[in-house]
């Protein structure tokens, strides 16, 4: 019974690395960058909750909608300004590296001059219920994490292969310069994909606060290093895959805890990474992209 | 002997087959053609050749020896050099660089000698810069020796890259469309320059080229590749007038 | 030839010259006390400093890869090194002066173990995961230093005390460890990016499929140039380690890896001179620029993404400034200046 409990409370803390993943994968299958800045994202979105929530004293509603919007508006912003003339001018990658974690770092840094740098605390967003279903006990926050990341990972799957958009997407990843000449606004496309999968971390940070009741500025950096595990796990590019690596790595860190130590929890989670790229580097469900000769 | 031989030579990518029974052979100081149509699949027999790619199918030997599952590294070192289709020079080293990176497996001192330059770092480097200029020399570019290689006329981007490949010591070298982009009275140099390399060097020359002049004019035999196979060898005359070839070429 | 190589002995000479010069200035200034424990202080840490840019343009500027890690290879040397001296210094079996090099050379060595760990799965793919691991590692091998298990080794979050050379009555002995480890440094990657394997380092970074092509086994080099680094970083660990005779694991944070980024880059990714430029002023400027700690990071982090968007080859580019050759120009401007007179 207590491992099934452990298991479950994995596959909580797996979706909130799932709906993580999902951004990191998008935009590494459309321009092929590792956003650094992506983790951070989800502690922008935090504090939006924080903000709105604690310090302004607004009602439950205004707390889930607004860190979507502003996490989407902020990703568009930051492709806009920091990577959209290095992607139109086909920068060295080296270069698009170091500007995605110059965003980071500003990111980090700006939150810790606008709030300190200690964390703080907010109650669960939705109750801390502990439910009894059949003689096993779990947190009402985990049973919500896992429900909102297979709806969110239906509506995308249902955004990327039944709408217009979602083809233009597809397309704009398999080969950004013949969709060009096909008519698709790849900019635009680049664009978006940054809009949805921040839109995508900004209720991943929902989840984390209701689950965690905690957010400081760099809470974004393990997170996000650990998502990104998560999508090469599962194989990046690929949307089935970030969802499957986020639970599988959510489950292999909660039974790490459970029956290891906590203290190593984040290196078995590297060594995953290390394991997963020597022995399977497309990772579960991901495509071998190879270098034209 | 055979300098190099495949058999029954094949790849398949994502369930299409790229190549499939490719059979080539190849003696000592030979010059031969590789053509056909536009996605026949020449360049992806370099690549085989070369180890960038495993084939599916089929073996690979070269002096006697199969080299199927080696490394591109390794492949090279046991003498196959190539030039790519889209020019691919050490754009930010200097020319003299660009050489002496394919010098690099013939020069003897270890990482040690060189960092704290101890005298075979010395005897070594200028015993091969010497041959890299000398290589240079032969074929008339010694004074761009010290340019930056993206600085570099077209033309001579094109020349760099086949004396790179040279200098790396091969048995065998595989151009890519040598003569692309270049003018009439660059091809014709061209021409020269690979009669003169197999007369000097002794190596055999496999070429990839669309240039049908440049072809006939340097090569002593052909394939033909046309969606993945052989569809014909022979001599120029013989190409020429062979019906598959013909029709491969005028859609038919 | 033979003129070449008479050329690069005068520049040899005119190089040690000036560094001799450079090193007896200081030396002085600082055992002398005309600078006070601060600033020579100070001027060790610029050597440190050095020592960790130079080595990281190693990976980042002659190989091209990105390593966002280096604070954590300089972890594994501090706490490797401070062991040592505090095992054989403290029993006196040893003094420090003979124990140091030693402590360091082994802090070098256990970081190039831990680079080859990471660097066999990482270097086998995309230049991005590199950048990834390294993260990925330097933040990890900072949570484990703090981890229960190891607390006799790291004493934690609380601090592990160093054996340090007396400020009072020896306070030259540190830099004089801190300066030639940064001389040999210097002249150890200037050497190596003139050699065949730094050739063929380069020739990765430009086409790393056109230099295996060439017979450049890219596996192994791009393996020597990344453990290299990693090796140096570990010795400049230790050495770091026993200047300020404190470490605690923060002190190796993802930050400090960032910064020694920031001096590769804004100095010209490649080149040498650029990064001992840039991380000389780097590590002076916010000590002279009071109240500026608290937006440097912000600061810096604007500045790496100004200079990849507007000048992504940074201060210098791939160029090298040479001492001998700015004296050399003098000299014949003055030659000339006296030609043209008469």
């Amino acid at each position: 019974m207590n491992f099934i409990t452990q298991l479950l409370n994995g596959l909580g803390l797996g979706s909130i690395y799932a709906l993580i993943a999902l951004g990191y994968s998008m935009v590494y299958g459309i321009v092929q960058l590792i956003n650094f800045a992506h983790g951070d994202i989800i502690m922008v979105g935090g504090y939006v909750i924080y903000v709105v929530l604690i310090m302004a004293g607004m009602p439950l509603w205004v707390a889930v909608l607004a860190p979507i919007v502003v996490c989407g508006l902020a990703g568009v912003l930051i492709e806009r300004l920091a990577y959209q003339r290095l992607l139109t001018h086909n920068a060295e990658r080296i270069s698009l590296l170091i500007t995605a974690l110059g965003v980071s770092i500003f990111l980090q840094n700006l939150f810790m001059l606008l709030f300190k740098s200690d964390a703080k605390n907010m109650p669960p967003l939705f109750g801390s219920d502990v439910l009894e279903i059949g003689g096993l006990s779990i947190t009402s926050s985990t049973l919500i994490n896992i429900v909102v990341s297979v709806v969110m990972m239906a509506a995308l799957q249902l955004l990327v292969n039944k709408t217009k958009l979602g083809k233009a997407m597809l397309a704009t990843s398999e080969d950004a310069g013949a969709a060009k000449l096909m008519g698709i606004n790849t900019k635009n496309i680049i664009l978006l994909t940054f809009a949805v999968g921040s839109m995508l971390a900004a209720v991943g940070a929902v989840l984390y606060c209701n689950a965690y009741q905690q957010i400081k500025p760099t809470m974004g950096n393990l997170l996000g290093l650990k998502a990104f595990v998560a999508a090469v796990l599962g194989g990046i590019g690929s949307i089935p895959g970030a969802m499957l690596g986020g639970y599988l790595l959510g489950v292999l860190e909660e039974l790490t805890k459970a029956y290891i130590t906590t203290e190593v929890t984040d290196a078995v989670v590297f060594a995953i990474l290390i394991v997963v790229l020597l022995v399977r580097p497309t990772g579960l469900m991901g495509k071998n992209r190879k270098e034209k000769v | 002997m055979a300098l190099l031989e495949t058999k029954d030579l094949g790849i398949i990518f994502g369930g299409l087959k790229a190549l499939d029974d490719v059979y080539l052979k190849l003696d000592g100081g030979e010059i031969v053609g590789l053509i056909g149509p536009n996605g026949a699949g020449k360049t992806t027999v370099f690549n085989l050749l070369t180890g960038v790619y495993t084939p599916t199918k089929g073996a690979i030997r070269f002096c006697g020896e199969s080299i199927i599952g080696k490394k591109p590294y390794q492949i090279n070192r046991l003498g196959i050099a190539r030039t790519f289709q889209n020019i691919r020079l050490f754009k930010h080293q200097s020319v003299l660089d660009n050489i002496k990176v394919a010098m690099n497996q013939h020069m003897k001192y270890s990482a040690v000698e060189a960092m704290l330059r101890l005298p075979r770092y010395w005897k070594e480097e200028a015993r091969v810069t010497e041959k890299a200029r000398e290589l240079l020399r032969i074929f008339n570019m010694e004074d761009t020796a010290d340019q930056m290689a993206a600085n570099l006329p077209y033309g001579q981007q094109r020349k760099l890259e086949i004396l790179r490949a040279l200098a790396s010591n091969p048995k065998l070298l595989l151009l890519d469309e040598p003569a692309a982009g270049m003018n009439p009275t660059e091809t014709h140099e061209l021409m020269e320059t690979i009669r003169r390399i197999r007369e000097m060097f002794g190596v055999a020359i496999l070429l990839i080229e669309h240039d049908m002049n440049l072809v006939m004019g340097v090569c002593e035999r052909i394939y033909v590749l046309d969606y993945g196979t052989l569809i014909a060898d022979g001599t120029p005359d013989e190409i020429r007038s062979n019906e598959k070839v013909i029709k491969a070429y005028l859609g038919g | 030839m033979g003129k070449l190589k008479k050329k690069t002995g005068v520049y040899y000479l005119v190089n040690a010259v000036l560094t001799a010069v450079l090193f007896t200035v200081l030396f002085l200034l600082i055992s002398g006390k005309t600078l006070n424990n601060y600033w020579s202080g100070i001027v060790v840490l610029v050597c440190i400093n050095v020592v960790l840019a130079v080595s990281l343009n190693l990976v980042s500027g002659i190989l091209g890869q990105l390593v966002l890690g280096h604070a954590g290879f300089m972890l594994v040397g501090a706490y490797a090194s401070a062991n040592f001296t505090r095992a054989f210094v403290t029993n006196g079996s040893m003094s420090l002066y003979v124990a140091l090099p030693i402590a360091m050379l082994i802090g070098g060595l256990l970081a190039a173990v831990f680079g080859v760990i990471i660097g066999i799965p990482a270097l086998r793919l995309r230049g991005d995961y590199l950048a990834i691991i390294t993260l990925g590692f330097g933040e990890i091998i900072r949570v484990m230093a703090n981890a229960k298990f190891l607390l006799p080794v790291t004493n934690g979050a609380m601090g592990l005390s160093v054996k340090t050379f007396s400020s009072r009555t020896d306070p030259g002995a540190i830099f004089v460890f801190a300066f030639v480890v940064m001389v040999l440094v210097i002249f150890i990657s200037y050497t190596f990016g003139r050699s065949r394997h730094g050739r063929s380092v380069i020739a990765i970074r430009e086409d790393e499929i056109a230099a295996e092509a060439m017979g450049v086994n890219t596996t192994y080099y791009k393996l020597f140039a990344f453990v290299l680094a990693a090796f140096i970083a570990g010795v400049a660990g230790g050495l770091y380690a026993h200047h300020i005779g404190m470490i605690d694991p923060s002190k190796f944070d993802f930050n400090r890896s960032v910064e020694i980024l920031i001096m590769v880059v804004l100095g010209g990714m490649g080149s040498i001179s650029g990064s001992v430029i840039s991380a000389t002023v780097l590590t002076i400027l916010p000590e002279v620029l009071r109240g500026f700690a608290d937006y440097r990071m912000l600061l810096y982090s604007v500045i790496l993404i100004c200079v990849m968007l507007f000048r992504p080859s940074g201060l210098l580019g791939r160029y090298e400034i040479s001492l001998p050759g700015l004296v050399d120009k003098l000299l014949h401007r003055k030659g000339r200046a006296k030609t043209e007179e008469a």
